[in-house]
């Protein structure tokens, strides 16, 4: 163990301000989050959500992050990292911590943060909004942070490795297990956000489809023109991606070009799948890489852009704090407040995902382990702001907009008239009028039925940014938001269907040791169509479900990572446990036990409840029920069976999902009480301290440049 | 004012990778002496992107 320090990295207290400068930001963040919660009735201004969830995470990294890193992990800046002791020249070199923090929150924040509060809104702004605070403080940052430094006392090794080395191999096969279905499940509802996003809009399915070529051009010049100069590169991307977004209000304009560019649902869905195996089959350098380079800059700029426009404009929040359908009678999924709210928000709040980059390539570039605050808890804050920003956004929609945008067509009816007069019952007023013109004013046909949370985001996104920039423009931003989410979700849907294919081939490898060569084309083609296939199925059952399969999709998405969250918290716990700081392991038992309620109970909600939109056996049972007294229209009775299948298939994922997650809990327990007992467990397999050999100079010079 | 410019050029390249060829030269001369012939730029970045991609690097 090393040493015992209080780390010079913290705000030194013995200057007189500073306890009065803390208590200041507490007394204000005390009085945003008080006023958030207890306002009634009058609107809220958004700057205000903004002011809570900064005083909430500059109070957390001050003291608790700080905390944990000095007392519970221990960290040793005299300590020399994996990046030091085995520097290579390619993955692991010693970094400057700033671009460490930039590679990370690439990697971390994808489409989650934004997509999971625009769906939780339906229950109002409160409920999202406070777990998003809290669950970042409290649950996710600590997470991230403390997979990162175990990863980096392990050489940076991966979260499997972990689990099999500290917890055994129930705990090794479930998180290699749990990483693979989540995959899945994650592909196919993002699949379907873009799907919603561009079907029946021939602007917005041009300027996706035109990501694709200036993607493969970056690509050809970053390889064979002007091998590595990626600044270069990017910037002609980026600005090709922009008139690639104009191209697309005069393409919706040109009578015959916008037929080829009108799709339904299903056609897309397809185009999709085809592309995600076109892409996993591909060369990297060609589609993958450069694609990556132009979302991570759209999404950097795109980011600070809103947070400006934010703070500069700071408008109003037009839904109400809590709305009725906190019963589990909303539109969007079905379901209660709890436990859905905290399965709807994953990312920005809590999320397993995340385990997997911090023992990926992040600590493999640590330079010094005190930078694992700023990279692990900093990172994590503020992809928790993304999604406070997603809320704003979401929130300053009038609700009846809001509403009408993601209610599916199963849910109000397929007529405007028909579906305006069902969410002007439910209390949030909107007209057709309303909606024809802010549809005509972003350059749609209709907004009607987009459910997923992208096209209401983006028309949050396109009135902000209108008011700053000039409302003559809102059909452009709108569009830009969309090929913003697109572009990155489309970077996680082919990234994924990669990592899933390498997982394939693992495996495969042990039976026949022939498919695990990556660069055997049976076996790339083999394995790349098998998990096209897999996301792919859901995809289809989610475009043909008339309620939407977000409603079915997304929960089971948050269950699933939720679920790697609690096996990396699992880990995190047995480690402390086995290293004697049984006091400490609160710290992820805690944010451990809640997801075990919180997963448990939407799980044995998903499979018991009689509620229709929630309980995967009654909606089954009903189905099957009306199909055979012939009483569902001659439509659905078509895709009846293939809806019922459905419904059973992810009630026993679910089951899976939960099992495997009661398995890896009773092995952490098991290892704990045999750890404290006495009795013989697995050795902890942190690395010996070697000192580090960078003086005090170099360090500055890093945090210089 | 220049200095501050040229720092944060540096900064962007560095996270964006841009520098990257040039760090690994210098990393090739300090470790392995002028013995050790290091990859073409070309090559260097085609291993680079070959390990990038191999794992997990992008979460939902």
């Amino acid at each position: 163990m090393g040493q015992l320090r209080f780390t010079p990295f913290l705000i030194p207290m013995n200057k007189p301000l500073t306890p009065l400068l803390w208590l200041l930001v507490a007394v204000t963040g005390a009085a945003a989050v008080g006023g958030i919660a207890l306002n009634r009735g009058e609107s809220i201004n958004a700057l205000w959500f903004i002011i809570a969830a900064l005083c909430c995470y500059a109070l957390a990294y001050r003291f608790y992050a700080a905390w944990i890193a000095s007392t519970v992990l221990m960290v040793d800046e005299t300590r020399a990292t994996p990046a030091e002791r085995l520097e290579n020249g390619h993955d692991f070199i010693p970094t400057d911590r700033w671009v460490v923090f930039g590679h990370h929150f690439a990697a971390i924040a994808g489409p989650g943060p934004l997509v999971g509060p625009t769906l939780a809104a339906q229950f109002g702004f409160l409920p999202g909004t406070l777990w998003i605070l809290v669950g970042a403080v409290l649950g996710g940052c600590v997470q991230d942070m403390v997979t990162l430094f175990f990863s980096t006392r392990r050489n940076g090794k991966s979260l499997g490795q972990m689990a099999r080395d500290e917890l055994g191999i129930i705990g090794g096969v479930a998180a290699l297990i749990g990483t693979f279905t989540i995959m899945v499940i994650l592909i196919a509802v993002l699949g379907l956000v873009v799907v919603n996003a561009m079907k029946h809009s021939p602007w917005a399915t041009f300027t996706v489809s035109a990501t694709l070529p200036i993607a493969m051009l970056v690509g050809v010049y970053m390889r064979h023109l002007r091998p590595g100069q990626v600044l270069e590169a990017s910037t002609v991307g980026v600005l090709l991606l922009l008139v690639a977004v104009a191209g697309g209000g005069w393409v919706d304009g040109n009578p015959s070009l916008r037929t080829w560019f009108d799709m339904d649902g299903l056609s897309l869905a397809w185009c999709i799948m085809a592309y995600g195996l076109a892409a996993a089959v591909m060369p990297v350098w060609l589609l993958l890489a450069p694609r990556d380079y132009l979302s991570t800059f759209m999404k950097l700029g795109t980011i600070s852009l809103l947070a400006i426009a934010i703070v500069f404009l700071h408008p109003d929040i037009k839904m109400p704090a809590l709305t009725p359908f906190i019963d589990g009678s909303g539109p969007i999924f079905g379901g209660k407040l709890f436990p859905f709210v905290f399965i709807t928000i994953a990312c920005g709040a809590i999320s397993g995902f995340h385990s997997l980059v911090a023992s990926g390539t992040t600590p493999k570039l640590l330079a010094n382990e005190r930078d694992i605050r700023m990279i692990g808890y900093g990172a994590m804050l503020l992809e928790s702001f993304v999604a406070i920003m997603a809320m704003i956004a979401a929130t300053v929609l009038d609700p009846g907009v809001f509403f009408a945008i993601n209610s599916p067509a199963g849910m109000v009816g397929a007529e405007a008239a028909q579906a305006v007069a069902k969410i002007t019952a439910w209390g949030f007023p909107v007209s057709v009028g309303q909606m024809q013109l802010l549809a005509q004013q972003m350059g749609e046909a209709t907004l009607f039925a987009r459910t997923g949370g992208a096209p209401s985001l983006a028309v949050g996104m396109a009135s902000i940014f209108g008011s700053v920039f000039g409302e003559s423009l809102l059909a452009l931003w709108y569009h830009f938001a969309i090929m913003f989410e697109a572009i990155f979700i489309l970077t996680t849907l082919d990234a994924g269907t990669r990592v899933g294919r390498f997982m394939l081939q693992d495996m495969l490898g042990n039976i026949w040791p022939k498919m695990a060569d990556t660069s055997w084309t049976p076996s790339v083609l083999i394995t790349s169509t098998v998990v096209v296939a897999c996301w792919g199925y859901f995809l289809y059952i989610g475009v043909i479900d008339p309620n939407g399969g977000v409603n079915i999709l997304w929960p089971l998405f948050g269950i699933a990572n939720q679920m790697l969250a609690a096996i990396a918290l699992c880990v995190a716990t047995g480690i402390l446990v086995k290293s004697g700081r049984l006091r400490y392991a609160w710290i992820t038992a805690a944010p451990l036990s809640w997801l075990i309620i919180v997963t448990g109970t939407a799980a044995y909600e998903k499979l018991t409840s009689p509620d229709l939109r929630v309980g995967f056996f009654a909606a089954a049972h009903d189905l099957s029920d009306k199909l055979a007294a012939g009483l569902l229209p001659a439509a659905k009775t078509a895709i009846a069976p293939q809806l019922i299948f459905n419904l059973y298939l992810d009630a026993y994922l679910t089951l899976f999902f939960v099992t495997v997650l009661l398995l890896v809990v009773l092995d952490m327990l098991k290892v704990s009480v045999n750890s404290l007992l006495g009795r013989p467990v697995q050795p902890l397999s942190e690395v010996a301290h070697t000192p580090n050999r960078m003086t005090e100079q170099q360090l500055a010079q890093w945090g210089r440049d | 004012m220049a200095e501050k410019l040229r720092r944060l050029w540096q900064f962007v390249r560095r996270l964006s990778g841009d520098d990257a060829y040039e760090r690994y030269l210098k990393h090739c001369a300090s470790h392995h002496g002028d013995n050790a012939l290091p990859l073409s730029k070309k090559a260097y970045f085609k291993q680079r992107m070959e390990s990038k991609w191999s794992g997990i690097n992008r979460c939902c």
